[in-house]
């Protein structure tokens, strides 16, 4: 019994993992149809910012919390020249938008190689963070973990309420519904796109801190958690937060009741194949943004 | 020739219903015109048929069921559609569109080889058209105009027995119109034609009968003078005027 | 609605355009085929002819990437996949081989976690079935694969995401078992090829020829493909996938014909590459290689015939020769290659080409 209970959590708690590096994506590949390879780079930057900030900032604790909107402002900053310099020339053809964007992403980690050095580096954890929670003795739950549960849950609703009741989340949303009319109706898209990158990279950046706390950081970190970020979007369904929150607690939890019994490679696979198995029921995802599709 | 027996047609959207309970019979042979104000659910009907959009209900084209099948096997039986925004396929020449459009039948081996000669059908559908001369030119290259009679063509050459054409005309010089009213006596002769208009005037003059659509509902059903004089209809094209294009 | 009610049509020279394009391959390929089997062989050394070897094998992939791609629209980030599986069944047959009949692989003996020969290891040992594998078995799992996601429409960006990710499956999958596939390391030290002694250059040579020749098939096979009507289906189901449905064919079936044909091309490819360059392993099938493969067709022209195996080889060759000396400059050009030509060239060199033409009439 506990042993469930044990194993559910570390789901849920990859399940927070990978709503967080997803929640970035859910905003600029879920609302606008960007495919942005780069934004495992973002992730990377995000943790970089701990990295620099604890040779300037001695107390891990303060230099996590200091980095949280640093990282934010800096893998947002990126986010929007990328789509300033590239992407915006793009729009009309998304799969171009993929091999652009992956070629940024090679650069950036050059540049990451070139800057922090190749190796992979650690971080130092507040010491709030290192410890456990003991509910009974076998089921212990781990203070990073429970930390990176209520920050992807704060991101959550967070983004949730600017979308919902800021004037800038109405305009994201008609711009998603309907560009052209949006246009017209005197909002300005560019500045609108452009926001709404700084938004979803930003988000970008706070999951590179958080994956801080659970390893070692490196130039290819972005690279290996990309792809299943964009899966959580694919199968969460374009243009729906819950989609992606429902469906990365999922992943997460299957993963983990996979790898209980089985092993981490055999678990990646038969993740994949529910999946591609999720998509035959759902082709568009969980949750469909209804909109008129012939051309 | 067959006709078209709808019974009961229902297509919703997130509860919103476009159709709602449509009834209608085209005889084998009509030139029946669908009208109605925008949002009426006259394109949305039609998707219905072609399996586009999921309804309920049932199709009749014939003796066969529609509904439930999927897009490109009710193609196969004999019913064909345009768009609203005319769709070719741009990077193929005129020829190309025409000798794809005639090739669902096709065995697998003869679609992997090269097309050695024209089809007569596609030559033919040529003339009809009036495109022979821009036979090689690449089809986004047509005029807007021509790109209408290309996808007419297109239809001609699957050897559909159902055309549903989705506002033809819009955005036609007169002649232009002229000639696609010409094109639908032609196609007619052997086949039952259906087709979405805003044109008052295009209506007039190629309808054989009129089906009005309003708020997903038949309004009103007859010959254009009948309709015309259906104070029903005046009631909601009041203040639009006889809407022109 | 529409309002464009007259345009001025004018006629654009389309038809000599057309005819250089469908001259053009022909022509292409015939020079083509006497670089690799008259001038290479002569000008180059020993090494550098099995260099092109191994070029030659990434440029069959690219082959089948410019039919899927450039003219299907689907952009297929696991080619990997297939090379990989192309190239682990040449490789399962060429150990076992090596170790003689009844005896297990070296490397197994190594690791020491097995007994016996695992029980799907067994048929690889016979050439009959091990052959026809390295590109059946690529094209069973791209049909069952693309038979899934095509029909229930997944298309576009879904497509290209869930190609990626069966590759990085694949990887992970194969670095986890390292008792029966060798893990990390793969497989590599091959003694034989179906009896000839690799270490002898004389039969490396044999190996290039066999790739070449293998090369220009598949490019023969693409050609007709393009040229026939399928060919022209196939653009016509990448531009409007939804108008071609309503014309009575099935878009599924005609995107999973390109599919699986791009699939054998890249099993073959990765089975050729397996004795010409001595080892296949999970870095060579993974996330990055396998988006690698499609730049190369990109810089060559992904619409084209030709220019996938140009635009692969060149990329292969600049690697080879820059990243040996600067790796980090070599990241970088990479990375430039992607946003550069992706961005701004979407033809490909190709199309500059044509820019060209158009400019100096
Ligand atoms: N896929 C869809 N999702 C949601 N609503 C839709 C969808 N398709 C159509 N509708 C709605 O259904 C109603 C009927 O639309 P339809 O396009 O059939 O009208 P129409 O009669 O063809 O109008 P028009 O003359 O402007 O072409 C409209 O209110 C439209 O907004
Ligand atoms: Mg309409």
């Amino acid at each position: 019994m506990t042993v469930i209970v044990s194993q559910l959590f570390t789901g849920v708690s990859i399940g927070a993992v990978l709503l967080l590096i997803a929640l970035g994506l859910s905003l600029t590949f879920g609302q606008m149809g960007v495919i942005n390879m780069a934004h495992g780079e973002f992730i990377m930057a995000g943790a970089y910012t701990v990295y620099v900030l604890q040779k300037v900032i001695t107390g891990a604790g303060w230099s996590l919390l200091i980095a949280l909107p640093i990282a934010f402002a800096v893998a947002g900053a990126m986010g929007v020249l990328l789509e300033f310099l590239l992407i915006r020339r793009l729009y009309a053809r998304p799969l171009d938008t993929l091999l652009v964007t992956w070629g940024v992403s090679l650069i950036l980690q050059q540049a990451a190689r070139d800057i922090f050095g190749a190796p992979n580096v650690q971080t130092k954890a507040p010491d709030a963070l290192t410890g456990n929670v003991r509910i009974t003795d076998d089921l212990v739950l781990s203070n990073n973990r429970l930390f990176i549960l209520g920050l992807a849950g704060l991101a959550v609703v967070a983004l949730t309420l600017v979308l919902r009741f800021t004037s800038l989340g109405r305009r994201i949303r008609a711009v998603v519904q309907n560009r052209d009319l949006a246009a017209v109706s005197g909002i300005p898209t560019g500045r609108v796109d452009r926001l709404t990158f700084f938004i979803g990279s930003g988000l970008a950046g706070v999951a590179g801190v958080a994956l801080t706390l659970l390893g070692p950081i490196g130039p290819t970190m972005g690279t290996n958690v990309i792809i299943d970020a964009f899966l959580v979007v694919v199968a969460g369904g374009i243009g729906h937060l819950k989609g992606s929150v429902i469906v990365a607690f999922a992943l997460g939890t299957l993963q983990s009741l996979i790898e209980y019994s089985t092993t981490v490679s055999v678990a990646k696979v038969l993740v994949f194949v529910a999946i591609v198995a999720f998509l035959q029921w759902r082709p568009q995802g969980l949750f469909t943004l209804r909109t008129r599709s012939m051309a | 020739m067959s006709g078209l027996r709808i019974r009961d047609l229902r297509v919703s959207f997130d509860g919103f219903k476009a159709v709602d309970g449509v009834d209608l019979d085209v005889a084998p042979g009509d030139i029946r015109f669908l009208i109605g104000p925008n949002g009426a659910g006259k394109t949305t009907l039609v998707d219905a048929v072609t399996g586009l959009v999921k309804a309920s209900g049932s199709v009749h084209f014939g003796d066969a069921e529609l509904l439930g099948r999927p897009v490109h096997q009710i193609a196969r039986m004999g019913v064909g559609r345009t768009f609203q925004t005319a769709t070719v396929f741009e990077e193929l020449t005129v020829l190309q569109n025409l000798d794809i459009a005639a090739g669902a039948g096709r065995s697998p081996w003869s679609l992997l080889r090269r097309r050695t000669s024209v089809p007569t059908v596609v030559s033919e559908a040529l003339e009809t058209i009036n495109l022979t001369a821009q036979r090689d030119q690449l089809a986004g290259t047509l005029a807007h105009g021509q790109k209408q009679w290309l996808e007419i063509g297109m239809l001609l050459v699957q050897d559909v027995r159902l055309l549903l054409l989705d506002e033809p005309v819009a955005g036609m010089s007169h002649d232009e119109r002229d000639a696609t009213g010409a094109l639908l006596g032609v196609v007619s002769r052997d086949r039952t034609v259906v087709v979405i208009e805003h044109d008052m005037d295009f209506m007039r003059s190629f309808a054989r009968t009129v089906t009005v659509l309003h708020a997903g509902k038949v309004l009103s059903e007859g010959s254009v003078a009948q309709v015309q004089a259906d104070p029903k209809v005046q009631e909601v094209y009041l203040g639009q005027g006889t809407r022109d294009a | 609605m529409t309002s464009t009610v007259e345009r001025p049509v004018s006629a654009p020279p389309v038809a000599p355009r057309r005819r250089f394009v469908l001259r053009g391959p022909g022509v292409g390929l015939a020079v083509g085929a006497v670089v690799l089997f008259a001038v290479a062989p002569v000008a180059l050394s020993d090494f550098r002819l099995s260099l092109l070897a191994k070029y030659l094998c990434i440029a069959m992939v690219a082959v089948g990437i410019g039919l899927a791609w450039g003219r299907g629209g689907l952009l297929t980030l696991g080619q990997g996949v297939f090379f990989g599986l192309g190239g682990y069944a040449m490789a399962m047959h060429m150990k076992l081989a090596d170790a003689g009949p009844g005896q297990m692989p070296d490397f197994m003996l190594l690791y020491g976690q097995l007994d016996a020969l695992p029980w799907w290891w067994a048929p690889f040992r016979s050439p009959y079935f091990a052959l026809p594998a390295t590109v059946l078995l690529p094209m069973l799992v791209a049909f069952l694969l693309g038979s899934l996601v095509f029909r229930r429409r997944v298309r576009g960006a879904y497509f290209a995401i869930l190609s990626q990710a069966l590759a990085a499956a694949l990887a992970i999958f194969l670095i986890g078992q390292q008792g029966t596939t060798g893990g990390t390391n793969g497989l590599t030290d091959f003694q034989g090829f179906f009896g000839y002694d690799l270490d002898d250059p004389v039969n490396q040579r044999m190996v290039y020829f066999i790739v070449a020749a293998s090369l220009l098939a598949l490019l023969l096979i693409a050609r007709q493909l393009i040229r026939s009507r399928y060919g022209e289906l196939l653009v016509a189901v990448r531009d409007s996938e939804e108008r071609v449905r309503f014309l009575g064919y099935n878009p599924a079936n005609v995107k999973l014909v390109a599919y699986v044909v791009a699939a054998g091309m890249a099993g073959l490819a990765g089975a050729l590459f397996v004795p010409a360059v001595g080892i296949i392993n999970p870095a060579l099938i993974g996330i990055v290689p396998s988006i690698e493969f499609v730049i190369g067709v990109a810089v060559g022209g992904r619409a084209t015939l030709l220019g996938p195996v140009i635009g692969a080889v060149a990329v292969a060759w600049a690697r080879t020769t820059l990243s040996e000396e600067f790796p980090a400059a070599w990241t970088y050009l990479q990375g430039l290659l992607f946003v550069l030509v992706v961005a701004f060239l979407p033809g490909g060199l190709a199309s500059a080409r044509v820019l060209l033409r158009r400019r100096s009439p």
